[in-house]
């Protein structure tokens, strides 16, 4: 019947063994990465002799050649380099702003429990309701620690607030106030209720298409004008709400998208145990969506955190405002490009912190689960 | 017993019944004119085409999808807009989806035990005990800190069945249990639901499993095209089955 087919197979015969030397470890990293083909050679190259050129005078003037210290500002107008000195001369006005000077233990004390407590919620071991109950108390020691009245601590009003705690108290209110009102706004968007549904498009709709200073000048102006006198609110609470509102109305839309992901087969399986909307909602759907949505939520949250610092057109001096102020010594004001700098690698540190955050909580609610 | 409700007393040994129910998707008419009643612990096997308006009967039943016209009664409870009717339903019917529709977050015993815990109320050791003691039943005793991702379809499906069965159901609906599955987990599966069909579970199953029904069928209904086109017990309706598109139908899921 014709030729025998030509297809065959030969059974193996070779036992396990490690991929050759050149698949492993930093060899086949650099052949990879940077080596792979001539293109990216050449490529290598060139970016090798760029970085030649431009880091040593870099270097030069960030390190080698500048000045640390210096009371007046004098060794700073005959060096080369940059002058470091305006820190270590102004980063109490910096960090603390308009605060009185004999009360800025109070204010490293905020900065301490914050980023302390911060650094605590990174361990996942450590998530229980104790941790979310040392927010808590840590939170009311912060208001204590700022507002001072009681325990023998002077009285210091809202309009003292200044600097980094200033910076971190409206960043921790935006998030933890907006964070709940956008799940809120989500939900009610999606809602079959038309009334609730329209008042969360509306709201929505409306902020974010107003920018955030608008709003925070709405918050600070415009809104004592409509209200009797008797009824005047703080006005770091006033841009805390504003704040607040525009986080939420644009972290809305992100924790939509994850309750959109969720398959209609969860509600059902919910609907079909007898779960109610609230018990469906808070222990099946949410938990999934928050978790899908953590990196579109943390760009928003990295964002108000650099958006705290719009308040200073409020006449609120936040890190980056109070260092505009403290620069307005005519003394040190031509090293003004140095002090940005040490406050941009301030910012700097605090969103990577963040981001590096984000992609461990990621980690861990993957861990095992494999979904 | 006497219907709890005050709604239609039903007879004694009836427990689902469908009365010229009518459903539309849009102006699609999926149901017509559907009369179908099954007694306490029998079995009814639903079978047809897809498109054919199996799925959705099955689940007007525990009012996953709301029907327009006629009546369903369930257990003494007639079906309508009552949340709180079609929630003690529920209670009563558990479901078992193609898709298993675990919940991927929540470990094995967290899936079975959050509805009883969180809607019946019971308390959560309780809710454990009978919880390891149903995995065990459906042979995974051993899988109950695993989340569903870790399990295989057979697996996840027969947790599915153990979660349904948490809330002790008078019924259970069956839609597609093993169409999703490998076929060398179908077997592991029909074997739990015809287990569980022996210990006298009154039963819903919309399957194409010619074979699992033939053995435990009490009746074998063919729908197509949204009206139910036969009904006869399963002996009649496998040797005679007397329309032409039944006929058809049975050529094609039989073949094979």
């Amino acid at each position: 019947m014709g030729t025998p087919p030509v297809s065959m197979a030969v059974p193996t015969a070779s036992p396990r063994r490690p991929p050759p030397l050149r698949e492993r470890g930093i060899v086949r990293w650099l052949r990879n990465n940077l080596f792979n083909n001539l293109h990216a050679t050449i490529l290598t190259l060139l970016c090798l002799a760029g970085l030649g050129m431009v880091l040593p005078p870099i270097l030069r003037w960030a390190l080698f050649d500048a000045v640390w210290m210096s009371t007046e500002g004098e060794e700073c107008r005959s060096a080369l380099g940059a002058c470091w000195a305006v820190v270590a001369e102004k980063y109490r006005l910096i960090l603390f702003g308009t605060f009185p000077y004999q009360e800025h233990w109070r204010g490293w004390l905020v900065i301490l429990i914050v980023v302390g407590l911060a650094i605590v919620s990174q361990f996942r071991r450590l998530w229980s309701w104790r941790l979310f109950l040392a927010w808590v108390v840590a939170m009311a020691a912060v208001l204590v620690l700022m507002l001072g009245g009681v325990l023998g601590l002077r009285r210091t009003g809202t309009h003292e607030w200044g600097g980094l705690p200033l910076t971190l108290l409206l960043f921790v209110g935006t998030v933890v106030g907006g964070l709940p009102l956008a799940v809120l706004l989500a939900l009610g968007r999606r809602s079959r209720l038309p009334i609730i549904q329209a008042l969360s498009i509306g709201m929505i709709e409306i902020v974010r298409g107003i920018p955030l200073l608008a709003v925070l000048f709405i918050a600070s102006v415009m809104f004592p004008l409509f209200v009797p006198e008797q009824l005047t609110i703080d006005k770091v609470l006033r841009a805390q709400i504003g704040m607040i509102v525009f986080f939420a109305a644009y972290a809305a839309e992100v924790v939509r998208g994850g309750l959109q992901a969720i398959p209609r087969g969860q509600y059902e399986a919910a609907d079909a145990i007898g779960l109610s909307y609230w018990q469906t909602t808070r222990r099946i759907v949410l938990p999934q969506a928050l978790r899908i949505v953590i990196p579109a939520l943390m760009n928003d949250v990295i964002r108000a955190f650099k958006n705290t610092t719009f308040v200073s057109i409020i006449g609120l001096f936040d890190v980056l405002g109070a260092t505009k102020a403290a620069l307005e010594d005519p003394r040190w004001i031509r090293f003004a490009p140095e002090a940005y700098l040490s406050v941009f690698a301030l910012y700097f540190v605090f969103c990577l912190s963040m981001s590096k955050y984000s992609e461990g909580v990621e980690r861990t609610l993957r861990k095992g689960r494999n979904f | 017993m006497p219907s709890r409700n005050g709604s239609e007393p039903t007879p004694d040994r009836t427990i689902i019944e469908l009365i010229g129910v009518n459903k539309w998707f849009g102006d699609f008419h999926v149901l017509r004119d559907i009369n179908l009643k099954v007694g306490r612990g029998e079995k009814v096997v639903i079978c047809g085409p897809s498109g054919s308006g199996k799925s959705t009967l099955i689940r007007c039943v525990n009012r996953l999808e709301e029907h327009q016209e006629g009546r369903i009664v369930v257990d003494g409870m007639q079906l309508d807009a009552d949340l709180r009717k079609i929630e003690e339903v529920r209670r009563r019917v558990g479901m078992v989806f193609q898709q298993f529709n675990l919940f991927p977050h929540l470990s094995v015993l967290e899936n079975l035990t959050l509805g009883p815990v969180l809607a019946a109320r019971i308390p959560q050791a309780t809710a454990t005990a009978r919880a390891h003691e149903l995995l065990h039943r459906v042979r995974i005793g051993d899988q109950a800190a695993k989340y569903p991702g870790q399990l295989s379809g057979g697996q996840q499906q027969r947790v599915a069945i153990a979660r349904a069965l948490m809330m002790q159901p008078k019924v259970m609906l069956f839609d597609e249990p093993t169409s999703a599955l490998d076929p060398e987990m179908i077997n592991e599966v029909l074997d739990v639901m015809t287990e569980l069909a022996d210990e006298g579970m009154t039963m819903m199953v919309v399957t194409h499993e010619m074979g699992f029904a033939r053995r435990v069928a009490d009746l074998m209904v063919f729908m197509d095209d949204g009206e139910i086109v036969e009904a006869a017990r399963p002996d009649s309706f496998f040797a005679r089955p007397t329309n032409e598109r039944t006929r058809t139908f049975l050529s094609q899921v039989l073949t094979h």
